[in-house]
């Protein structure tokens, strides 16, 4: 560093006290072995995050929350402004790939027992993102106003409406009224712009810190003879921008020959098209709740899933407690047959809902 | 309990008191016509199912109020008293139904709205006038709207809505056997089946769309005379039969005495206008009259390449904004345009019948002066898919170089072991 870049440090330093964060950044070791490669995807999804702040920011400059001016000003976007169609391709494409590297991070860590203790609330902490994650998806498919995605949303709206006690009262808070309208595109977006990426900024900034405090976990019964240690800056950071580079080559490829489609403006008057589907990550309970009978013994099936689905989360969120023999530095094969259980069940509705005519 | 015991035993006879009490409550009439025929079996069934949709039943109109009797009998003898009307015959269908249909009073009492001169315009009609001869084939009232299931010509499933009206008339005027007797052509639902017109009703599903009634008339139904034609499709295409009146065709259509409309554009088999019927190829209407070297034939062929011209750069225009759509420019807003041409097009079409090949060949400058921006717009669509894959292809380059030399970073760290 020369003396410019030197003086600049001491002068934030005396004012910040940077020096204990240089120096925890230079002990800061990231272990090294066979099932290391999971460990990038959650840079990944920060990367993406990163991506999503800086395109939403931009989106924001053009994009009018009315449902007389939103899809026009997304159709302004995609064919008047520079580059536009650029920035919403990839706020779009990101999006969806950001879940599915979520969902990928999700399931290296249940996999690699990695909530264990003392890392719980580290993994409810992401567990909580995914949640969050979900509704940026759900509220930001609203925004563009276009048919897929209002017809989406009035069938994502009544099966919160279907909610046993508050589900009336649930969708109706959802949709600031009976129906998809105005009130609706307002909440959304400021769901959001405002709400949404506030509480992921909290959580994130506590996930972080987590890892950061806590440091990367070890896979039970790793032989530790062979596990190297490998210092997180830069050795881990340069391994972690490979991933990055790859992954925004894929983004740049698929904005450019598959650009985001603006769709047709809705039409609240129009019948529900055929077919309509949730965001690809919604279906594999949205098929379930197709597939189940109307009644089961004397509860209404779509309700029963429901309550299901939340108690799966609810046990899912609740995972680094209930596997005791993980806290314990034991395998728990019991655990890792309902991960790949869960795994399966989630790729296989979503398969069936795109292959199966009539779902 | 006794109690309770007590206003049970109570309670059915003096509910059955109270409807007894209260005829006119309307759930308590009694409708023997109904209950005898509904019990009845095939032709003597039938007027009791249809009656349950029948307008007139909605309106609270029974069996009586057509056929009289008493509904209140049980008897059949005592039913059909004096004032039994029983069936009318064919020939006293429309004075049967004018008594109330004619009757403006009667008729405010249950649909101010609907007209009251259907038999006089009948009598009218080529129908009508039939009957009136004796000829009791012809259509009368029941043919056309049902006898015992009459429904309003608002409701789709009524003989009368308009996509059902083709059919309806084409139930006698598409049969050989019925037509036989009045030596006139039976191909006319088939033909307006093909017509533009039939797209528009029920392809389009566009109920203004003109069907058989529209031209026609329906009450008093009438061929339309040479003289008249061009009168009935005025109704529609008014702009279109001034230019025509102001043409040098009017006078020489009116002196041959030939139909202005139909003469180019058929009557029920009425196709959308191509260019094809323009200019001097074999299907052109103009050639017909026009010899070759006259000055109509020079018209005929400069109209043609007008619009052939026109047609053919819409024709390019279209496939290079798909081609730039295809490649994921958004191309909306041109394409959006290409619809403003389409307007000028038909606009300078309608043109061709006053004849003024100077106001067309305007019109279409008009138009390719439209063309001329869209293409541009193509262009510089297509342009910009050419830059953005540049584009991909320079930043990809630079991000592989980037991540070349990270990977042989990463490569050089993990071969020493240590840190650079």
């Amino acid at each position: 560093m020369n003396k410019f870049g030197r003086n600049i440090v001491a002068y934030l330093d005396d004012r910040f006290q940077l020096q204990g964060l240089f120096d925890f950044a230079k002990k800061k070791k990231v272990p090294e072995h066979s099932y290391s490669f999971w460990y990038y995807f959650g840079g990944i999804c920060l990367f993406l995050t990163g991506i999503q702040i800086m395109t939403g920011i931009l989106l924001l400059l053009y994009y009018t929350p009315s449902i007389d001016g939103a899809h026009e000003s997304i159709q302004f976007i995609m064919s008047q402004v520079k580059f536009g169609w650029l920035i919403r391709s990839v706020h779009s494409w990101t999006a969806n790939i950001l879940v599915g590297v979520i969902f990928v991070h999700m399931f290296s860590t249940y996999f690699l027992k990695a909530y264990r203790r003392p890392r719980e609330l580290t993994w409810i902490t992401g567990f909580l993102l995914l949640v969050i994650f979900l509704a940026f998806g759900f509220s930001g498919y609203l925004l563009p106003w276009n048919e897929l995605s209002y017809f989406a949303t009035r069938v994502g709206t009544d099966i919160a409406g279907s909610l046993p006690l508050i589900g009336k009262w649930l969708k109706t808070l959802i949709l600031g009224g009976s129906s998809v309208s105005q009130a609706t595109l307002s909440r959304f977006f400021w769901f959001h712009v405002a709400i949404l990426p506030m509480a992921a900024f909290f959580i994130i900034g506590t996930h972080v810190l987590l890892v950061q405090i806590l440091g990367m976990s070890k896979p039970i019964g790793i032989n530790e003879a062979k596990v190297k240690e490998i210092s997180f800056f830069p050795d881990f950071l340069f391994k972690d921008a490979l991933g990055w580079t790859l992954i925004l080559v894929l983004i740049g490829v698929l904005c450019v020959f598959l650009p985001w489609e603006v769709g047709k403006k809705a039409d609240p008057f129009a019948a529900t098209p055929l077919g309509i589907k949730p965001e690809w990550y919604f279906t594999f309970m949205f098929t379930t709740l197709k597939l189940l009978p109307s009644h089961i013994i004397f509860i209404e099936g779509e309700k029963l899933a429901i309550l299901a689905f939340m108690a799966g989360g609810l046990f899912w969120m609740l995972v680094p407690y209930l596997d005791r023999r993980a806290a314990q530095e034991k395998r728990s094969p019991v655990f890792t047959l309902i991960g790949v259980a869960v795994f399966l069940y989630i790729v296989v509705m979503t398969i069936l809902t795109y292959t199966v005519r009539g779902l | 309990m006794r109690n309770e015991m007590m206003m049970k035993k109570w309670l059915l006879p003096l509910a059955m008191s109270c409807l007894l009490c209260f005829p006119g409550l309307g759930f308590g009439q009694k409708n023997s016509c109904l209950d005898c025929h509904s019990k009845l079996e095939a032709e003597l069934r039938a007027p009791a199912d249809a009656f349950k949709q029948d307008i007139h039943q909605q309106f609270g109109l029974g069996c009586v109020d057509c056929h009289g009797g008493n509904p209140a009998q049980d008897s059949e003898d005592l039913a059909k008293d004096k004032s039994f009307k029983g069936s009318p015959k064919r020939a006293q269908v429309p004075e049967f139904c004018a008594s109330c249909h004619s009757n403006g009073a009667t008729m405010r009492r249950f649909n101010p709205n609907l007209r009251v001169d259907q038999l006089s315009q009948y009598w009218t009609s080529r129908h009508g006038q039939l009957l009136k001869k004796g000829d009791t084939k012809v259509a009368v009232c029941t043919d056309c709207h049902g006898q015992h299931g009459i429904q309003s010509a608002k409701y789709p499933k009524s003989m009368t809505f308009p996509w059902n009206i083709p059919q309806t008339c084409g139930r006698c005027h598409a049969g050989a056997e019925t037509m036989k007797d009045y030596k006139i052509p039976t191909n006319q639902l088939d033909e307006y089946k093909q017509s533009v017109h039939a797209n528009a009703l029920f392809d389009k599903k566009d109920l203004s769309a003109p069907t058989c009634n529209d031209c026609h008339g329906n009450h008093g139904a009438f061929p339309p005379e040479v003289k008249s034609v061009a009168s009935v499709c005025r109704q529609c295409h008014p702009s279109t039969g001034d230019l025509f009146s102001k043409s040098p065709h009017k006078k020489a259509f009116d002196d041959m005495g030939i139909s202005e409309c139909e003469a180019c554009h058929g009557n029920h088999k009425i196709l959308r206008p191509s260019n094809d019927m323009l200019g001097t190829g074999e299907k052109s209407g103009c050639i017909q009259c026009h010899e070759s070297g006259s000055k109509g034939y020079q018209a005929a062929a400069d109209l043609g390449r007008i619009f052939e011209a026109l047609q053919k750069q819409m024709r390019q225009n279209e496939d290079i904004l798909a081609l730039a759509e295809k490649k994921g420019v958004d191309v909306s807003q041109p394409k959006f345009h290409l619809q403003d041409v389409n307007t000028i097009l038909v606009s300078a079409k309608n043109l061709t019948h006053g004849l003024a090949v100077e106001d067309i060949r305007e019109k279409a400058a008009e138009g390719e002066k439209i063309l001329v921006d869209i293409r541009q717009a193509g262009d510089k669509a297509l342009q910009e898919a050419k830059f953005r894959r540049t584009g991909l292809v320079i930043a990809t380059a630079f991000l592989a170089l980037f991540g070349l030399a990270l990977f042989l970073k990463i490569r050089d760290m993990t071969r020493s072991g240590s840190r650079p």
